[in-house]
């Protein structure tokens, strides 16, 4: 009889401080009955894609507030992909500019939130992503 | 190449993935198990629990990072966390402490959620901790949930059993139940930068007193499990008194003297045999939590779900009594 249950890493990488938005998102995404496991502040791409391994996530979230997310995301979507995790769905949030949209998406980001958005548009995203 | 044979080379993603299998409770989880069990019973199990926020996951941080610099040993770290009773799921946290780990290749840290179990631990928490053993990795720890009393199975699982108090929580008696001192191989007074640690330690003595030396028996399915043989108990050299050790698990003041009592105590456990006798007591949890779900399996299959009803309402119309209706389930089969 399997158990199966949507594992998230919420990370926030970078030397931004901010992470009132990463705890709101991830006691969200436990109350809507996933299991999150959180890093903490100040990870290294590195240490995030190492963490993603270990843990075996199906998702993970990164919360940047510090405007480096052009730098990161893709620096950690290319170590997860090194790594052979080529199905985890990376989701980010935090203060990210219209213009920066489209491309994160085309480099395979599932979604992008910013101030404001709704928790359970971000479960309701999360749990859509692994349907079908 | 199979699942165990990456395994068996080191393979992390495999490893990674096989961790999820098992905490899933998958047929291929099994299976890989199965194949790998006959390379398992080397790693020094060390179980690590305590009250919450005592500092067992900073502890464990200090514990591994000497290890990896005194001692050229892989270390698994397995660290337990609530799952909400309501909405089944859980913020894992224990890693925010273990950042130091991160980095090092011969480090394997992984977090679950107890998912329902009360014990301390998850239901399949043993059973990952096989896949560690089998993939070669020396020394597993394992952290509990933050832990009150009734939470010892880690006692059952663990070689050596670290219990983490901390002072200034509250009343030093109080805080200290009896139950969880009672599994204590190690006591470790935490925090021992803040003020009180000398009150902690005194009341922790005390209670050792009152508690030492005692066999270790373990209930189980309310039957007793002695865990050390009478004769064995008769040389009084061979008696295991827990010593009491301070740490600062922030600094890392105290870990090298923690971890000096550990490989004492792993040597005791080889001199006394108890530590073969710790094995065969982790194996037979294991060996009759499975008979009975598979008897459980088993009955269900004999007996029909509508059968099952009837007999279940009559129950409860009280023209039956429980034992009678095992009687009657079982054909006669009740002992
Ligand atoms: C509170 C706050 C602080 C607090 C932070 C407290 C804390 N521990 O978090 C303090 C006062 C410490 C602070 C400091 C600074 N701040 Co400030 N801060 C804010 C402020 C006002 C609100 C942020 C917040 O907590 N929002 C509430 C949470 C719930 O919202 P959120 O984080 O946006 O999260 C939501 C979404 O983004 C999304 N989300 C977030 N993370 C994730 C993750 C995942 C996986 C998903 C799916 C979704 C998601 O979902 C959440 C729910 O809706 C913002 C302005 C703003 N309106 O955003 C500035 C702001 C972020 N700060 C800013 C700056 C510049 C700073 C400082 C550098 C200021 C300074 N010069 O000292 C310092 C840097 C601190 C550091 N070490 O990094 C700038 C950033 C500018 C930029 N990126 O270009 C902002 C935008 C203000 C501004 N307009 O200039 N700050
Ligand atoms: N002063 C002091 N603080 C410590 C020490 N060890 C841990 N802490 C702090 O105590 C808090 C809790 O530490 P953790 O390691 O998370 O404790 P824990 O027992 O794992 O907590 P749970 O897993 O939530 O039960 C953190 O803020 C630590 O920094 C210590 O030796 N001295
Ligand atoms: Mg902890």
């Amino acid at each position: 009889m399997a158990d199966k249950k949507i594992r998230v890493l919420v990370a926030k990488p970078g030397l931004d401080g901010h992470d009132r938005g990463a705890k709101v998102v991830a006691r969200a995404l436990r109350d809507a009955g996933m299991e999150v496991i959180y890093t903490g502040l100040r990870q290294t791409p590195e240490m995030i894609a190492e963490a993603a391994l270990q843990e075996d996530v199906d998702v993970v979230g990164l919360s940047v507030l510090s405007g480096a997310h052009m730098a990161l995301a893709p620096r950690i979507m290319e170590l997860l992909r090194a790594n052979g995790q080529t199905d985890v769905k990376v989701f980010i949030g935090g203060i990210i500019p219209d213009e920066d949209l489209s491309r994160l998406k085309e480099m395979g980001v599932a979604g992008v939130y910013g101030p404001g958005a709704s928790t359970e548009d971000i479960i309701r995203d999360i749990k859509e992503s692994f349907a079908g | 190449m199979t699942t165990t044979q990456e395994i068996l080379n080191g393979n992390r993603l495999a490893l990674a993935k096989l961790l999820t299998k098992i905490e899933n409770n998958a047929p291929e989880g099994q299976s890989a198990l199965i194949e790998l069990f006959a390379h398992t019973g080397k790693a020094h199990l060390i179980g690590v629990t305590g009250a919450p926020g005592t500092g067992k996951s900073s502890l464990v941080n200090q514990l591994a990072l000497h290890y990896r610099k005194t001692e050229n040993k892989k270390i698994a770290i397995l660290a337990v966390d609530p799952s909400s009773p309501f909405t089944g799921g859980a913020v894992l946290g224990d890693r925010v402490r273990m950042r130091d780990l991160s980095g090092d290749a011969n480090v394997y840290i992984r977090s679950m959620a107890t998912r329902g179990s009360l014990g301390g631990l998850a239901q399949s928490t043993a059973n990952m901790t096989q896949a560690f053993d089998a993939a070669g990795f020396d020394i597993i720890i394992i952290e509990t949930v933050g832990a009150g009393q009734s939470e010892v199975d880690i006692a059952k699982l663990a070689h050596t059993t670290l219990v983490v108090e901390a002072p200034g929580l509250g009343d030093d008696i109080q805080a200290i139940k009896a139950g969880i001192l009672e599994i204590a191989d190690i006591l470790v007074v935490n925090k021992a930068d803040r003020p009180g640690v000398e009150n902690t330690e005194k009341a922790l003595k005390a209670m050792l007193e009152l508690a030492h030396p005692t066999e270790r028996i373990f209930r189980h399915h309310g039957s007793t499990m002695r865990t050390v043989a009478p004769a064995q108990k008769a040389s009084a050299s061979l008696t295991w008194i827990p010593p009491i050790k301070r740490t600062v698990s922030t600094e890392g003041t105290g870990i090298a003297e923690l971890v000096e009592s550990i490989a004492k105590h792993a040597e005791h456990l080889r001199i006394s045999g108890d530590w073969a006798v710790r094995d065969r007591t982790r194996l037979q949890v294991e060996l009759e939590a499975l008979i009975q779900s598979s008897l459980m399996n088993r009955f269900r299959e004999d007996v029909s779900e509508k059968k099952y009803n009837e007999v279940l309402e009559k129950i409860s119309q009280r023209n039956l009594s429980p034992y009678e209706a095992v009687k009657l389930l079982m054909n006669g089969r009740l002992k």
